[in-house]
């Protein structure tokens, strides 16, 4: 048999059988395994490939073979690939194995998994549900479920969500959220302090949860990619790409070479103006109005960029299946140009002006810090992992484009604030190296930016994006018909949220907003 | 010593830079309209209409929009309108999203902790009837059946100009 080697060497020495083994693209390999030998895979493939648990997540395939599927997906970064391993459940009295007891990062899926599909992971310590809240929503209805038809009428279950409580003397508790202060989206925070420091903080979230992985259900390609557009409002770019990218591959449709350096020079835009954001944001959560101003200013001259560019400010309506509508002529390529040196110039002022200031530095230096090995536990992902010297950027793991285009991964150790600035800043300058190489390109390149796609092809595939958050992944099922069947959707604030809950410990009340802002997570791209 | 600083200063002359906005665009209506909003809000509401910002479950783009209509581009506050953290300060109530079940409630509370007169402005498809959402299981799609709605914005999301104009054009009216 054609295993891959690092397969062939866990079946060496341990006793697993194998009931399927496909690998329908180059980078995608699945695995199916027998219910018992699926939690032992999943543990060896978990230390081997040096993997968090990247998705994991369920089917619901009873109208076929009256089974549900669980996928648990992990990266093998060496050999630029994703393995999925897989296992069918019995529907009646659904429930599998835990892996959470022994590799957290599938500890969130799984309470997903139950919430959604009613299947249970036994041995899993954490059962409380993440976005249908227990105020609102009985127990017994599970929305994924194929034969889900309506919401529950008008239900108040008055069950209470139960908070993890810090007790002992003069521990107090400060819940905030969540509608908050600023114009800012919902979640819950709630904090235990002893005097200053703090020394819990649970995040509740889930309050934006609308149901998207639902509705794609049943919707056409080419429908879907307008409420990829929606998820994450300000990763638009983002998820639609990696949308495209997973239904590009199922309908092998090449994309030619112009549509994939435009993409290239939008993402990396959409990182820009992102970045710009935080760096402001950074600025104004210490009182330092000026530059979070003048980091206002440089976010609205891309925000006009796109505008000019493309008709939308965040990059709406550019990605089609098969590439993008709507070419970047040589005006408008003189307008990047002009528009980028501007920003460069406006960026490096601002970062002077940041990074010269000591009461700022002294601000960010050593606030908020998270380790590498919490970073490695916890599968935190993209920027946030990058400043705490975990070097993974997808861009280089599974590049495409980004193959012939150069560019450093930026990469910081610290896993402060002050860290996750640096990271921003250096990514900027990278960004507009990238762009300035797609503009070169452009030049020489065939004119051609869309590939008609034929025909409707049956099948499921991975898409992956490098983010500016981080990786966004989205696992997408098309069906005879041409719809989707089942997508599951991944967003980099997934994990980083729970992190968060770590780099705030032993820092204070005030410096919170800080660290969060020094993140920045998607609330709507966490509850979907 | 204030002496010294006002020598200083008188010596030196002007140290601040002007920025350089000539590629950014700001039309010259939205000084023209901010000029007649700045005296509309000077009459109705005694020169400040405050703002409370609720989010049932948008995107944030809507969001990014509204903060922008903060920044020195076209910063909002000089017409007299401010973005407030509490309901208790707020005249209005800016509502974005399809209003998830989650939500609901503490759409209700933050509108009922406003003191009256009190307006509820929706911004976006969403808010409007669910937008891209409308289908799901989990919202209820339009604002306008929780609360009372005095204006609605629309876009997806609308820019800072058109969330600007249809304030001034709203502030005409009441």
């Amino acid at each position: 048999m054609g295993y891959p080697k690092f397969l062939e060497e866990i079946l060496n020495t341990e006793k697993i059988n194998i009931l399927e083994f496909r690998q329908p693209y180059p980078d995608e390999m699945y695995i199916k395994v027998e219910e018992k030998d699926f939690g032992k895979l999943c543990h060896l493939l978990h230390k081997r490939l040096n993997s968090a648990v990247k998705m994991f997540f369920a089917e619901d395939l009873r109208t076929e073979s009256k089974k549900y599927t669980l996928y648990c997906v992990f990266l093998n970064e060496q050999k630029r690939s994703w393995v999925i391993i897989q296992q069918d459940i019995s529907s009646d009295n659904p429930h599998f194995s835990s892996l959470a007891k022994d590799i957290h990062s599938a500890s969130l899926f799984e309470r997903e998994i139950r919430e959604m599909f009613g299947i249970e992971p036994q041995g899993n310590p954490d059962l409380r549900r993440l976005r249908l809240h227990d105020e609102v929503w009985p127990q017994g209805f599970y929305p994924l479920r194929k034969d889900f038809t309506h919401s529950p009428e008008n239900s108040s279950p008055n069950l209470q969500y139960k908070f993890n409580r810090v007790e002992g003397e003069g521990i107090f508790e400060v819940p905030v959220g969540p509608v908050h202060a600023g114009i800012i989206g919902p979640g819950h925070f709630r904090f235990s302090v002893a005097g200053e420091p703090i020394i819990n903080l649970e995040i509740r979230l889930g309050w934006t949860h609308r149901g998207v992985e639902k509705i794609l259900e049943g919707k056409t390609a080419f429908e879907a990619v307008k409420i990829f557009e929606c998820i994450s409002g300000d990763t638009a770019f983002g998820y639609s790409l990696a949308f495209c990218q997973g239904a590009e591959k199922i309908f092998c449709a090449n994309v030619p070479v112009r549509s994939q350096l435009l993409r290239a020079l939008y993402l990396e835009l959409e990182r820009m103006y992102n970045h710009a954001n935080d760096i402001g944001g950074i600025a104004l959560d210490v009182g330092f109005s000026f530059p979070a101003q003048f980091a206002s200013l440089i976010k609205e001259a891309i925000l006009q960029l796109n505008e000019k560019l493309c008709g939308s400010r965040y990059l709406k309506g550019i990605n089609v299946v098969g590439g993008v509508r709507g070419d970047i002529d040589k005006t408008k390529q003189e307008l990047i140009c002009q528009e980028l040196s501007k920003i460069k110039n406006d960026f490096l002022a601002l970062e002077e002006m940041l990074f010269s200031s000591v009461s700022f530095m002294d601000r960010i230096d050593s606030t908020g810090i998270l380790r590498a090995k919490t970073i490695r536990d916890l599968g935190i992902t993209g920027l946030a992992a990058r400043s705490g010297g975990i070097g993974l950027d997808m861009r280089k793991v599974l590049p495409g484009i980004y193959d012939s285009l150069s560019f450093k991964v930026i990469k910081e150790q610290a896993g402060d604030v002050a860290a996750r600035l640096k990271v921003r800043c250096n990514e900027i300058k990278e960004s507009i190296n990238i762009i300035k190489q797609c503009l070169e390109r452009l030049n020489t390149c065939p004119p051609q930016i869309e590939q008609k796609v034929q025909r409707a092809q049956e099948g499921f595939a991975i898409g992956c994006v490098e983010a500016w958050r981080g990786p966004v992944r989205v696992w997408t099922r098309i069906n005879a018909q041409g719809k989707i069947e089942r997508c599951k959707i991944v967003d980099p604030s997934f994990h980083n949220w729970e992190g968060l809950s770590f780099a705030v410990l032993g820092n204070i009340i005030p410096d919170f907003p800080l660290c969060n802002k020094s993140f920045d997570l998607s609330y709507s791209g966490n509850d979907l | 010593m204030s002496l010294n600083i006002l020598k200083n200063s008188i010596r030196k002359g002007n140290v601040t830079i002007a920025l350089d906005t000539s590629g950014l665009v700001c039309p010259p209506e939205i000084e023209k309209m901010g000029r007649e909003l700045k005296k509309l809000i000077h009459a109705k509401f005694g020169r400040s209409f405050h703002i409370r910002e609720v989010d049932t479950g948008s995107c944030g783009a809507c969001e990014s929009e509204i903060i922008a209509c903060s920044n020195p581009m076209y910063d909002i506050q000089r017409f007299g309108i401010d973005f407030v953290a509490s309901p208790r300060h707020a005249d209005a109530l800016l509502v974005t999203g399809p209003v998830s079940k989650n939500m609901a409630l503490a759409l209700k509370k933050t509108y009922e902790a406003m003191p009256e007169p009190k307006f509820v402005i929706t911004v976006g498809e969403c808010a409007f009837d669910g937008g891209v959402f409308k289908e799901s299981y989990y919202v209820h799609g339009a604002v306008k059946d929780i609360l009372p709605i005095a204006l609605h914005i629309p876009g997806c999301p609308p820019t800072p100009i058109s969330i600007i104009l249809h304030l001034s054009q709203f502030l005409k009216n009441i």
